[in-house]
């Protein structure tokens, strides 16, 4: 089951796929651009990945100052940071660098305290798209990458649908891309996932308890490019979802 | 059960990384080197998640892996109305108080990548429960805070001599993120935190503000 998170009509409704754009869960059927779309599910603590795919380890590594790790790269992001399908991320005037970054989005269906890797998968309720934008003028060498650079307003593209654990037999092959206005800018598989699924699950459950809605961001493979104001980002996991968002300038913003 | 929800945390908890001028002195000449290769120019923040949010009293387990934990005595600001792009003068308006944070760590020598295992453990962030309002703080840069453990007085800083005040941290921080009500940004822990192990009992005080005690339990006993 694919099930979304809208407004429309001065509430916030459950949501699922139709051929004339979504249904409502009270019956009513209504067009994909008239409801505003949220995160597809209460979002609680987000841990995003880095460097979790060998492929943009290497696009990296020419400006890092450590590149071995004995330890997946985890860092928190906070929910204010989130943003639903279809609507706009800022992009600052001045910044050179700024990229989104396609991600296959873990949520945690139940308590998970000290599970073991061959139990992992029983906690994970599904799966959506993310595009864990990055200002990468913005990186600085304390607790990299730092908030500043990945925890901004609308950094965190969330959606559009939560699709059940049960209806994605093997979240390890699943083939995702980025386009830029309609041009393939990134593609690769979770099949190159550094640290599967299950790896990061008994990794972040051996030192934290994660909760129902907490969620793994589980990293980007290579092919992130400069994105600029006015540029359509379109996320895409196959079999998940695609997941559009647009840049606007500081103008925008009254800035 | 993990504590959800705390009587006063409504958002975030976030943490100010080397927000005192002696803790970031304390790096020395390692800023410009590798790794950091320069000293911060912006905040440096990081989150507590929630569960990591305990209240007065609880117990706070000592992982197996560590022979003692950093007690991060800090003051806790918690935001009353929506702070986006505020200015420095206008900054504490959208405080609604203040509050005793306990920012736990394992000890960690590096700051270099973000730390979660050292930052995030279960029960690592003892919060207050009682928010002073902020009338009733003259100048939250100018405060007293202790930890004792075990009723010993073992150190001693001040809300003073920080790289960014409460305002100034607040109006650089809402430049690239909004503060929410129910948020909490604590201004960041001073150079030499004590050590504490299990078994033993932390208290936590802030001048005007509160106490905070916790107590820290061995894994295996929990």
């Amino acid at each position: 089951m694919k099930r979304a998170r809208v407004a429309y009509g001065g509430a916030i409704h459950e949501a699922y796929p139709h051929a004339d754009g979504v249904c409502l869960a009270d019956g009513r059927v209504v067009s994909e651009e008239a409801v505003v779309w949220l995160a597809p599910f209460e979002v609680g603590t987000i841990i995003a990945l880095g460097l979790n795919y060998a492929d943009h380890v290497k696009e990296l590594s020419k400006e890092l100052t450590v590149t071995a790790q004995d330890e997946p790269l985890a860092f928190l992001k906070a929910p204010s940071s989130v943003i639903g399908h279809r609507a706009q991320t800022r992009r600052p005037d001045g910044v050179g660098f700024m990229h989104y970054e396609c991600e296959l989005a873990v949520v945690i269906g139940r308590t998970a305290k000290q599970v073991k890797r061959k139990d992992a998968m029983a906690y994970v309720a599904g799966y959506t798209v993310a595009n864990d934008y990055a200002i990468r003028d913005y990186l600085e060498n304390y607790y990299r990458p730092n908030l500043r650079v990945k925890n901004r307003d609308g950094g965190t593209v969330l959606g559009p649908w939560l699709v059940d654990a049960a209806d994605v037999p093997n979240p390890h092959d699943l083939n995702l891309r980025t386009y830029v206005n309609g041009v393939v800018t990134q593609q690769g598989s979770t099949q190159d996932l550094i640290s599967d699924i299950p790896a990061l699950i008994e990794y972040l459950s051996g030192f934290m308890t994660l909760q129902a809605g907490d969620v793994i961001l589980t990293g980007t493979p290579d092919g992130v490019v400069n994105v600029n104001v006015g540029d359509e980002v379109v996320t895409e996991i196959d079999g998940i979802g695609r997941l559009v968002n647009t840049l606007v300038s500081d103008a925008a913003f009254g800035r | 059960m993990l504590n959800q929800t705390h009587p006063v945390v409504r958002g975030t908890v976030y943490g100010t990384l080397l927000n005192e001028k002696k803790a970031l002195a304390a790096l020395g000449e390692q800023v410009h080197v590798a790794p950091y290769k320069a000293p911060p120019q912006a905040p440096v923040l990081y989150i507590k998640p929630r569960n990591t949010w305990v209240s007065e009293g609880a117990n706070v387990t000592v992982p197996l892996d560590a022979s003692a934990l950093e007690i991060g005595a800090t003051l806790g600001v918690v935001i009353g109305r929506t702070a986006s792009h505020v200015s420095v003068a206008d900054a504490l308006s959208h405080v609604a108080g203040y509050l005793v944070v306990n920012d736990i760590s394992v000890p960690h020598a590096s700051y270099y990548r973000p730390s979660m295992r050292f930052k995030c453990r279960d029960g690592f962030c003892p919060i207050g429960s009682v928010v002073v309002p902020r009338e009733a703080i003259a100048n939250p840069d100018d405060l007293k805070v202790s930890v004792a453990i075990d009723g010993v007085l073992v150190h001693t800083a001040s809300t003073s001599g920080r790289v960014r005040s409460v305002a100034q941290l607040l109006a650089d921080v809402t430049e690239f993120m909004t503060l929410h009500p129910g948020d909490v940004i604590s201004i960041g822990v001073a150079a030499g935190a004590p050590l504490a192990k299990a078994g033993q009992r932390v208290t936590v005080a802030i001048e005007g503000v509160g106490t905070l005690e916790n107590t820290l339990v061995a894994e295996d006993l929990v």
